[in-house]
């Protein structure tokens, strides 16, 4: 995957970050993005955090991939996240491949890519080095940070990490630990990747070829755990792929086979295995409530940030339950939280599609949000 | 606004902490916010109402009363304010402890059986009543444990529970109610407004 850089803004964060895993990195690259333009009084700025594939390029047309931006559906002119309004920023997770200091980044010393010798990442790792971008900015508060799954997860840890930047913040189904039906479909993907025979033990960097089908067979299994038994049933049913009968073979014969194959192949050509690999750790490692005594209330504790967490009701992955729970710690520490679960049956996924019920819920609170913090 | 949130605001001190269960569409969250300066939270049942809250800049939680006032912590407001909502849950007395736990002190409305116009509608018809603050039909009515003023006032007095001030209103006149009254006001009063500790 070689694509021009001259389309990717990056910010080289020159302060020493010490990782959770106890190696100190410096002078790394960020990749970023804005969107519209930040007012006079600096309040006007949105932070974005993505999910495990997503990038920087949330709206319009992503210059890399030459498709429509993650969040179209949600940011851009005169929708729910209006940036003829708001200036919404976005960066490139670290450990991620669009950009920002990532596994695949030629190691100095070897002059190889890093492979399996990238330092292991945490959300926090990834949070604190996004911060970086604020004072880039020289935006003191967000107005709003916002963020869908593991978005979500960075989201919880920047508020637990940095109370003080930002005025409202939406979690959008996720978690704040990742359960073990969560760890066990990341390992699904990482066992695929890894029993592909290109991954070489992390070190195709140095051969042509990739660990394609490892790869492709990761998100195929991330993809149906992204969607809902109802959706899919509705979306796909029983149909056949431009024939009439089985073919009794094993070549895709249902819809949804080839829907499958086409989203595992088509990921490939955007994405980094070993990204997959450490940015799928980091989500499993994640547990807030471990980085405080008194658990997750105390990590809460003394908030004035004014929240709105939100749910899927038809989402298996990061159910209600697991935003309930959110909500509940958030209420303990005594922290302005509101909550809303969406009826409907797209799944996880459903913040990344059109749904009008959520994109109304969000447009209103940050449009509210905005007038409470103008005054 | 209608009368009785007038009535419930000026029960609530300014900038004092409340919290609203069953604080449907958030007019009265809305007026307590503006007018009172009070830091006020919501708990909803139905997804239209919550949608209307946060576009108002309210924030509401998503949630049933009878099973999610666990999730707040002992003391955690000055007031629970409970609007016409007591009769309609399963176990209205863990609703009312409950409330008692999580605020300092609470207002309760409740929709008065013992209004005479609701008497004078089973006697004279027969039938179950209908009246403006009751307008359901038997079979389709939310309201599972119908009391009057002085049915709530003696589970109130079985609880230890301290009533300070008891309002009751008919055609939106108010009168305080008291140990002495209760027997007239009872008969007469539409709805009535306890704050209880």
């Amino acid at each position: 995957m070689n694509y021009r850089t001259e389309n990717i803004k990056r910010l080289i964060v020159d302060k020493p970050l010490r990782l959770d895993c106890g190696q100190t990195i410096s002078d790394f690259p960020l990749a970023y993005e804005t969107y519209g333009e930040l007012n006079k009084n600096r309040s006007n700025a949105i932070l974005v955090f993505h999910a495990l594939t997503g990038d920087q390029f949330i709206s319009g047309i992503n210059p890399i991939t030459k498709r429509e931006g993650w969040w179209d559906t949600a940011v851009g002119p005169r929708r729910a996240i209006d940036t003829d309004k708001y200036f919404v920023i976005c960066a490139n997770v670290l450990g991620g491949c669009m950009g920002t200091y990532g596994p695949k980044d030629l190691n100095q010393k070897t002059n190889e890519p890093y492979g399996l010798n990238f330092p292991v990442i945490t959300i926090k790792d990834m949070v604190s080095a996004q911060e970086s971008l604020l004072d880039f900015f020289k935006i003191e508060k967000l107005l709003c940070v916002l963020g869908g799954s593991m978005g979500g997860m960075q989201l919880l840890q920047f508020c637990a990490s940095f109370p003080d930047r930002t005025f409202s913040a939406v979690p959008i189904a996720c978690s704040s630990s990742h359960s073990a039906q969560n760890i066990a479909l990341n390992e699904l993907a990482r066992q695929a990747i890894m029993a592909d025979p290109e991954w070489k033990k992390g070190g195709y960097g140095k051969t042509k070829n990739l660990p394609k089908n490892g790869l492709a067979v990761a998100r195929m299994a991330g993809h149906i755990s992204y969607l809902s038994e109802s959706g899919l049933q509705e979306k796909f049913g029983r149909k056949l792929q431009e024939k009439a009968n089985y073919e009794f073979s094993f070549d895709a014969d249902f819809q949804v086979e080839s829907y499958l194959r086409h989203q595992g192949y088509s990921f490939v050509e955007r994405f980094d295995a070993n990204s997959y690999l450490y940015i799928t750790r980091a989500m499993d490692y994640f547990d807030l409530s471990k980085q405080y005594k008194n658990g997750l209330t105390e990590a809460f504790r003394g908030q004035k940030t004014k929240f709105l967490v939100i749910s899927f009701s038809s989402d298996w992955l990061y159910p209600t339950k697991h935003s309930k729970d959110i909500v509940i710690a958030l209420n303990a520490s005594g922290a302005n939280v509101a909550f809303s679960e969406i009826k409907t049956d797209k799944g996880h996924d459903s913040f990344l599609v059109n749904e009008p019920k959520f994109l109304i819920t969000i447009k209103n609170f940050i449009d509210s949000s905005f007038e409470a913090y103008k005054k | 606004m209608k009368r009785e949130f007038e009535i419930i605001a000026d029960l609530l001190p300014d900038n004092s902490r409340v919290l609203d269960v069953g604080c449907g569409d958030g007019t009265l969250m809305k007026f307590l916010s503006e007018k009172k300066n009070i830091d006020v939270r919501g708990l909803e049942l139905n997804e239209e109402n919550v949608e209307i809250c946060i576009s108002k800049g309210l924030s509401v939680i998503e949630g049933n009363a009878e099973t999610e006032l666990g999730q707040f912590p002992d003391k955690s407001f000055d007031y629970v304010v409970l609007s016409q909502t007591l009769q309609a849950f399963y176990n209205p007395v863990s609703v009312l402890d409950h409330l008692l736990r999580i605020g300092k002190a609470s207002v309760v409305s409740i929709p008065n059986f013992g209004y005479w116009k609701v008497r004078a509608h089973l006697l004279y018809f027969g039938r179950m009543p209908r009246t403006k603050s009751l307008p359901y039909k038997w079979y389709n009515t939310p309201n599972l444990h119908m009391c009057t003023i002085k049915d709530f006032y003696e589970l109130c007095d079985s609880k230890n529970i301290n009533m300070k001030k008891i309002v009751g209103i008919n055609n939106n006149r108010i009168s305080f109610i008291n140990n002495n009254n209760i027997k007239l006001k009872n008969l007469l009063s539409e709805v009535g407004i306890f704050l209880i500790s």
